[in-house]
């Protein structure tokens, strides 16, 4: 041991006696230039990026042609008629109001259902169960169940809502499975949010006299809530967007009578689009009914998800 | 609250606020103090000085239990407040926090209004009435010598002021509560020494009202603005003393190496 580094170890300054250590390492190490070898990786570097650039375009192409195939069978279908009118036997008649009209009852049940019982799930989970392997168990199973195929959840909610509360294939039935669908996605979306406020702002909160819930209420959701939004909305455009449930709960075929009650049967957008599909054997018309149906559905969508970008690009980097 | 106030008529602990009796502070294992008696007067300004980890800042933190929020932590002895065990079962933490006030290292406003930063206080012990909540604002922003750097902007958002005017903010809107003790953790380790001397004159004005404990790793600091002087090593509290006995005639060698730089 040199004098210098006894010396350091003495007034306790191991930080310095290692970067010495690791320079004389260094000096044995001598870096040789290898021609072949970098002109080797540059290569592969040259040919990975052309790879990756593939891989975006082929995502692109195939957007295109659907967006393409779409607009131009839903060209001359799409109009004011077509949205304001019910369904009929007559595919030139025929318009999606009652589809319309039920997509937004359903969102009359999904969105206050999930919002309070995700949000509420949420702060349980991250404010006031006291951390330990139960809490633990708790999150990475809502985290699993946020990945449970749709037609799982669709057959709960027939054997739970449909046939034990005798809800049938109501408004009621369909909103409640479709909650359940996307609850996980809400509570792990505002879990986040939640964990995401900083502590210093608990702390100035608390060190007034506060107590939980009032720090909860007053600092936590208030800067939480862009968040919150952002992971409710996107979970409301997969809720509006879904089929599967709604099929397994055995929404019908066709609906004449404009729903009024949440008790009453309804039809929504997807449901439409997948039955217009199926009869396209019988009137062939009814494929252009369907292309016009996924370009309002798809309007609803991005409009949904320009709004959760807005919000988070909004309320970026605060502190 | 009732009992706090009969207290307070008692002579022989009135020149007290904090009466700490073997005080012992453990974060799991590690004990973080150890056997701490000391008592912080009335109207006074208190520096804790000591190295990293020697448990100033934990001590401070447990005068208004904000040290709780650590779920691992556990004590023993007992803090009386003004005669009452803070730690008793029937102290409401919410109440002892509101009594002590309580200034973070790094300036920690919410984000909202000026305005709303000062009033939160009054605001969650009940007071709703807008022209009093004005007043309040006003007394407290003019208290922490902010009022006539912000009055124009009562609505703008508290992020937009300067690091210094944050915490100057942050101290306006733990006077709006009325505090009876202000602690203030290294207040201004994250501030330029122009914002560092506002907020040390500001302190010395405080005291006419308030009684103020501060953690500092600025031994001028502690040297500058305060009346007595407490120097904590390894979890112990080593020396606690008048500041200029402390800086002039320490007892203790530990304390005069520390003070004179020798290691920390």
């Amino acid at each position: 041991m040199s004098a210098v580094k006894s010396e350091f170890l003495r007034e306790g300054r191991e930080d310095i006696m290692l970067e010495t250590d690791q320079m004389r390492a260094l000096e044995r190490y001598k870096v040789k230039i290898d021609s072949g070898r970098i002109e080797r990786r540059v290569r592969l570097n040259n040919g990975l990026k052309h790879l990756f650039s593939l891989s975006t375009v082929f995502a692109l192409v195939v957007l295109a042609i659907l967006l393409y195939r779409i607009g131009v069978q839903s060209a001359g279908w799409l109009d004011l008629q077509f949205l304001t009118s019910n369904l009929s036997r007559f595919a030139d008649k025929a318009g999606i109001y009652g589809a319309i009209l039920g997509t937004v009852y359903l969102m009359f049940i999904v969105v206050p259902v999930t919002l309070v019982l995700g949000v509420s799930t949420a702060i349980y989970l991250e404010e006031y169960a006291s951390k330990g392997r139960i809490q633990r168990f708790i999150k990475v199973n809502i985290s699993n169940l946020a990945s449970v195929p749709s037609v799982i959840f669709g057959l709960l909610g027939l054997a739970v809502f449909g046939r034990m509360l005798n809800l049938g294939s109501s408004i009621l039935a369909g909103g409640l499975t479709m909650s359940l669908l996307v609850l996980p996605t809400v509570v792990v979306a505002s879990q986040e949010a939640i964990k995401a406020v900083p502590g210093f702002l608990r702390e100035a909160s608390y060190g007034m006299g506060a107590d939980k819930w009032t720090t909860i209420r007053k600092v936590v959701l208030p800067v939480a809530l862009p968040g919150i939004l952002t992971g409710s909305i996107l979970a409301m455009s997969r809720a509006i967007g879904e089929t599967a449930p709604l099929v397994v709960l055995g929404i019908p075929t066709l609906i004449l009578k404009i729903p009024n009650s949440i008790m009453d049967d309804f039809t929504a957008l997807p449901i439409q689009i997948y039955y217009w599909t199926l009869d396209t054997v019988l009137t062939p018309e009814y494929a252009n009914l369907a292309a016009a149906t996924i370009v309002v559905l798809l309007a609803v969508l991005f409009v949904l998800n320009s709004v959760a970008i807005i919000i988070r690009n909004k309320f970026q980097k605060r502190f | 609250m009732e009992e706090i106030l009969l207290n307070i008529q008692n002579p022989e602990i009135e020149n007290n606020v904090f009466d700490v009796r073997g005080l012992n502070l453990w974060y799991g294992n590690d004990q973080a103090l150890k056997n701490i008696n000391m008592q912080i007067e009335k109207n006074k300004i208190t520096a804790i000085i000591g190295p990293s980890g020697c448990g100033k800042s934990t001590f401070i933190k447990t005068l208004n239990r904000m040290i709780e929020n650590v779920p691992i932590v556990r004590t023993t002895g007992e803090i009386l407040y003004h005669g009452n065990d803070i730690f008793d079962k029937s102290m409401r933490v919410e109440e002892l926090r509101t009594k002590v006030g309580m200034v973070f290292q790094k300036p920690n406003p919410f984000p909202k209004s000026i305005f709303e930063n000062v009033v939160y206080g009054p605001k969650i012990h009940g007071i709703k009435d807008k022209k009093l909540l004005m007043e309040i604002a006003e007394a407290s922003l003019k208290s922490a010598a902010l009022w006539d750097e912000v009055k124009d902007r009562l609505n703008d958002n508290a992020y937009g002021l300067s690091g210094g005017q944050q915490q100057r903010l942050c101290i306006a809107r733990c006077l709006a509560v009325q505090p009876d003790v202000i602690l203030m953790d290294e207040p201004t380790s994250a501030l330029d020494p122009i914002a560092t001397l506002k907020i040390e004159e500001l302190m010395d004005s405080l005291k006419q009202e308030y009684t103020i404990a501060i953690v500092t790793h600025s031994m001028q600091q502690a040297a500058r603005i305060s009346d007595k002087t407490a120097f904590f090593l390894m979890g112990d509290l080593i020396e606690y003393d008048k500041t200029e006995a402390i800086f002039s005639n320490p007892r203790d060698k530990r304390t005069e190496d520390y003070i004179t730089g020798r290691f920390g």
